[in-house]
């Protein structure tokens, strides 16, 4: 999933001093997983906005609405009665979904309410770690389903560095050394010899290296 | 021989070769460079040149490089795939061969976390291996790792660094031997303190006959106070420094403490002669330049052959 943390309050809060009506909308997907955006969160940070500026005399307005998939256009429509309304949208989906907002409502300021922060997995209950860049060209195949280049701090492709000390990455004992994880798991599948086959360097082209990314599928697209 | 590189001929005649490290300064003067390379002139068959060591800012390798190569000194320049991607890095390479340096140090370099610009991203394009394949690609097939034609290509004699220290220690022979099979001439290992772990490790390099593929070079760094010591021993990851070393220099006096960091160094290059396998040394003291002379000399390294 899209993991994404909400922004400090002061922030947002200097984003819409200058509105009256605010239009508040979370998102049902990866936000609502990791607990940043979704229609709890949007409730809390109601809250604390109205509070927050009734003590400085003002009455801020905010509607709340929390659609099903924010990145989505057939989703995004249903805000269209919504926003007549209101001065300001304030976003609490992750950066897909905010520019999604802008791109359908393009006379109508947009403010996010997080910071986008990785692809990444649930660890444990309230932590989620990265585990994806998105490079285009999954290498997971050869490193033991374990990603060096999300994971190893230097994304050496390898190998450890000469940093790596009872199995954490010298960057912080709470990092665990990718390579580590890697080999420990080729060799519980007996596939220590994988190690040893060089990875050529990395073709970046299917990640970022060749600008702004588009998937078009010929079969679905109208 | 592959290249001019004096290294490489130190290290074909047989002899055990010596290098040292000059750590450019962080600004623009030169002076510094040119003192503390001068202090090595005679002792050492090259010098590295460290590239934004510890993810500080200092004046460039290249530049560095350029300035010890002028005074008749034999660079080994050092790179780090941590601040230039591939582009830049082909670059400086053919830009450092033209002004006369031909051998080189490929590294992934520390993390920004640990130097001065910690908001700063590593590049990280290529990791070392790949980047010991490029140089050799350059140099024996002519190309850029793009494919093209390189016009006069750069003849470098390629190092790179092995840590038989940091773990996991079982990965530590194969890591060596994906450096060799990627290119790599020689290799400078990190400074050993734990005599015992490096000549178990050098006993696994034997084993596969690496040691027959590369040169291996035993770093060496003197401890100049029990303070170092504890440092490094407690604070520096993928450093291996045993409690013994660490109780022995808290067992002499702190204006003795120096001198018995020089004594255990040059005992240690004294055992590590013995190990079959071992090239040569590479001395890196510190900010205390002034010292290898005497560890030179100590070790019986001294005079060095004169190789033209």
């Amino acid at each position: 999933m899209i993991t994404a943390e909400r922004k400090p309050l002061e922030e947002i809060i200097e984003y819409i001093r200058p509105f009256q009506k605010i239009l508040l909308i979370g998102c049902n997907e990866c936000v609502t997983v990791c607990s940043a955006g979704g229609r709890k969160e949007v409730g809390v940070l109601s809250s604390l906005l109205q509070m927050s500026f009734l003590k400085q005399g003002k009455n801020l307005q905010i509607r709340e609405h929390t659609l099903e998939r924010q990145c989505d256009p057939e989703y995004v429509e249903e805000l269209v009665s919504m926003v007549d309304g209101v001065d300001a949208i304030l976003s609490m989906a992750c950066g897909c979904g905010v520019q999604e907002i802008c791109r359908r409502f393009k006379n109508k300021p947009v403010f996010p309410a997080v910071n986008t922060k990785f692809m990444g997995a649930s660890e444990r209950q309230g932590v989620w770690a990265e585990r994806c860049q998105g490079c285009g060209n999954c290498l997971l195949g050869v490193t033991g389903g374990i990603c060096p280049i999300a994971r190893c701090s230097k994304q050496l492709m390898n190998g450890p560095c000469g940093g790596s000390t009872n199995g954490k990455c010298e960057i912080s004992p709470d990092v665990d050394c990718a390579w580590q994880l890697i080999w420990d798991r080729l060799k519980a599948l007996g596939m220590e010899d994988r190690y040893e086959e060089i990875i050529p360097a990395k073709d970046w082209r299917p990640g970022r290296a060749a600008g702004p990314r588009k998937i078009i599928r010929e079969d679905l697209a109208e | 021989m592959k290249t001019d590189s004096v290294l490489e001929k130190v290290l074909k005649s047989g002899n055990l070769a010596v290098t040292s490290e000059c750590g450019p300064p962080r600004g623009a003067v030169p002076e510094k460079v040119r003192q503390k390379a001068e202090m090595l002139r005679g002792y050492v068959d090259a010098v590295n040149v460290t590239d934004n060591q510890t993810a500080m800012v200092r004046m460039s390798s290249f530049a560095a490089s350029v300035i010890i190569r002028q005074m008749g000194l034999h660079p080994i320049m050092q790179m780090v795939t941590r601040d230039r991607n591939r582009l830049a890095m082909q670059s400086d390479i053919i830009g450092a061969y033209s002004h006369g340096i031909n051998t080189m140090l490929c590294l992934s370099g520390d993390h920004p976390h640990f130097g001065d610009h910690p908001m700063a991203i590593g590049v990280h394009d290529i990791d070392s291996i790949q980047f010991v394949q490029m140089v050799r690609k350059m140099r024996d097939e002519g190309k850029f790792q793009g494919g093209a034609d390189i016009e006069n290509p750069p003849k470098m004699f390629i190092g790179a660094a092995a840590n038989p220290f940091a773990d996991p220690f079982e990965l530590r022979v194969a890591r060596l031997a994906k450096k060799v099979a990627a290119g790599v001439d020689f290799i400078q290992t990190q400074c050993i303190y734990n005599l015992d772990k490096f000549e178990k490790w050098m006993a696994g390099v034997r084993d596969r006959g690496l040691d027959e593929k590369c040169y291996i070079l035993a770093g060496i760094t003197p401890i100049k106070t029990v303070g170092m010591a504890r440092y490094m021993k407690n604070k520096v990851p993928g450093m291996d420094v045993p409690q013994e070393v660490v109780d022995r220099m808290a067992g002499v006096p702190k204006e003795k403490q120096a001198e018995e960091g020089i004594k255990i160094c040059v005992e240690s290059i004294e055992r590590l002669k013995q190990v079959k396998g071992v090239a040569g040394f590479h001395i890196m003291a510190i900010e205390w330049e002034q010292k290898v002379p005497e560890i030179v000399e100590k070790a019986g390294l001294y005079p060095r052959p004169q190789i033209v």
